[in-house]
């Protein structure tokens, strides 16, 4: 039997690795089916490069769409021409970054494909541990720059849904689901950004003295309120996320059509 | 409603012991405090125990109840179903005394360490002045009973004892980030955040949190902020230049070197 951690000379002497009666490992497990759903889908959608676009939408892994092999009708349409491979993989790289250094996504990689810890008191297999201070994972210390990064996409995509109020022809004036499923979409990203906690550092949460800086304190305020519910915008984005782009793949691989409630 | 309810409680010392079975009454409305009591009163009168308030207040009857840690006292009875086992432990994390009682001097020793709240030097006492919203972040993390708990959970150290030299646990990585989000403290603690307290072995995973019985938000308010602060001098290399040229400019003078507990 192991002689380090609770089993340590001196510690009561106890065998189990815990004594938790519940069932602590369900949540680790659905963290860890859900999660690797995610990266196999999107794996395989920035690795296909097609089926991205079915005006008037795109899909947020091709946008923006930077390389000039992007198909038509894509906005900008280049100035990489030098590119060969999915355009998607010039940008996905973005949301990759600020979706891994997150503090609510370290913590359940941590916790549901590192067990480090698999849950609270149930001990963790590993016989040595060093946490963050080591490369790769000191990285994570450098959050603010995917977050950085990710409110200018954010801005794009943004851009993204108010041009799904477009017909396919290019009028103003146009509602299908898409519509409102790329603008749901860029809420919930929204809401998962502003609620991040660099953000909240970079607001007011870095100064001790609030009341020399009202309006930071106000901005901070706000983060704050939002950033109590991070994780759960980190899971609602996750899905919008999904839901747009697989919405996108059907309308562009012709398997389903727009469904059209209102157009000029 | 009276019943007789199954319980497994460990019985040792730091050599040798084991969970031994006992079966004792509950009334309505008791906490496993009260059936700990009752077995010290008609089955067990030397098991041994540490207990203050049994208001949650004192932190003094941290233990493991069913595997996870709770304050005996304010862990309800009625949580548990009447055929349920329950079983009671030490903490795993620090050396067993004798029964439920753990020396929990690691704390101590680590507390020690935390460089002292340094306000200005030509501020009597008395002549302190702070505007509310200054404060009311630290207020929170006053709120902790020194129970322990955090400390306990934390698998960095609770999971490898070789971090205990290192790592000072939540419970004064909050210490440490309650008095630099301080408005009257001039000390950076930044520095020794990171390498005398082992800011670092931290991921972010919670579990002291989970435990707190004041309900701190120990991570999300004081151990991620802590991080960000720390990323602002240590790893963000834009920060750290554009910093040198603000209007507003940190005269905090770094925290110096702790003496090794
Ligand atoms: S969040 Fe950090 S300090 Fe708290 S228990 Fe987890 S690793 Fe330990
Ligand atoms: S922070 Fe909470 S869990 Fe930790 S010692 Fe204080 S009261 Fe106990
Ligand atoms: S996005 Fe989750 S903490 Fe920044
Ligand atoms: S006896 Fe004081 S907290 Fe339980």
């Amino acid at each position: 039997m192991a002689t380090t951690g609770i089993h340590s000379p001196g510690r009561a002497k106890i065998d189990a690795d815990t004594l938790r009666t519940d069932r602590w490992w369900l949540q680790p497990l659905g963290v860890f089916l859900a999660l690797t759903a995610f990266v196999v889908y999107s794996a395989w959608r920035v690795f296909s490069g097609k089926y991205y676009y079915s005006a008037p939408y795109i899909s947020l892994f091709y946008s923006p769409c930077l390389s000039t092999t992007c198909v038509e009708g894509t906005e900008p349409g280049g100035p990489i021409s030098w590119w060969m491979l999915s355009p998607s993989l010039l940008i996905a790289w973005i949301p990759l970054t600020f979706r891994f250094s997150c503090y609510y996504y370290r913590k359940a990689y941590f916790r549901s494909f590192w067990l480090s810890p698999p849950a609270c008191a149930v001990a963790e297999p590993h016989s040595a541990y060093s946490g963050e201070r080591k490369l790769p994972l000191i990285l994570n210390n450098l959050h603010r720059y995917a977050l950085y990064l990710a409110l200018i996409l954010n801005v794009v995509l943004t851009l993204d849904a108010v041009l799904a109020f477009k017909t396919p022809g290019g009028k103003w004036g146009y509602l299908g689901l898409g519509t409102l499923i790329l603008t749901a979409n860029a809420v919930a990203l929204w809401l998962y950004t502003l609620s991040c906690h660099s953000c909240r550092n970079i607001t007011a949460g870095r100064i001790t003295h609030f009341s020399k800086h009202p309006l930071r304190y106000k901005a901070w305020t706000f983060v704050s309120k939002i950033n109590e519910h991070h994780m759960l915008y980190a899971w609602i984005s996750l899905c919008t996320v999904v839901l747009a782009d697989f919405y996108v793949y059907l309308l562009a691989s012709g398997r389903i059509s727009d469904l059209v409630f209102f157009s000029a | 409603m009276t019943y007789k309810a199954k319980f497994r409680v460990w019985r040792g010392d730091d050599e040798s012991g084991d969970l031994q079975n006992y079966e004792v009454d509950v009334n309505e409305g008791e906490v496993v405090l009260d059936i700990v009591h009752r077995l010290q009163a008609t089955q067990a009168p030397d098991l041994a125990v540490r207990w203050n308030c049994k208001a949650g207040k004192c932190g003094s009857c941290s233990a493991e109840v069913n595997g996870k840690p709770r304050l005996m006292c304010m862990t309800r009875m009625n949580t548990f179903t009447e055929d349920e086992v329950i079983t009671i432990t030490p903490m795993r994390t620090f050396p067993v005394i004798r029964d439920l009682v753990t020396d929990v001097s690691y704390n101590y020793t680590k507390a020690r360490m935390v460089p002292a709240f340094a306000p200005p030097a030509d501020l009597e006492p008395g002549d302190y002045r702070m505007a509310q919203v200054d404060v009311e972040r630290s207020q929170e993390f006053r709120k902790c009973i020194e129970c322990f708990m955090c400390n306990n959970v934390c698998h960095a150290v609770r999971d490898h004892e070789e971090n205990k030299t290192t790592f000072s646990g939540p419970r004064f990585l909050m210490r440490i980030a309650e008095l630099d989000m301080h408005p009257l403290d001039t000390v950076d603690r930044r520095k020794v955040a990171v390498d005398d307290h082992g800011l670092g072995y931290c991921n972010i995973t919670k579990c002291c949190t989970e435990v707190c019985p004041e309900h701190i938000h120990i991570t999300d308010n004081a151990l991620i902020p802590l991080k960000e602060r720390v990323a602002d001098k240590r790893y963000d290399p834009i920060f750290s230049i554009a910093s040198l040229f603000s209007r507003s400019k940190d005269t905090r003078t770094p925290a110096p070197e702790t003496p090794k507990g």
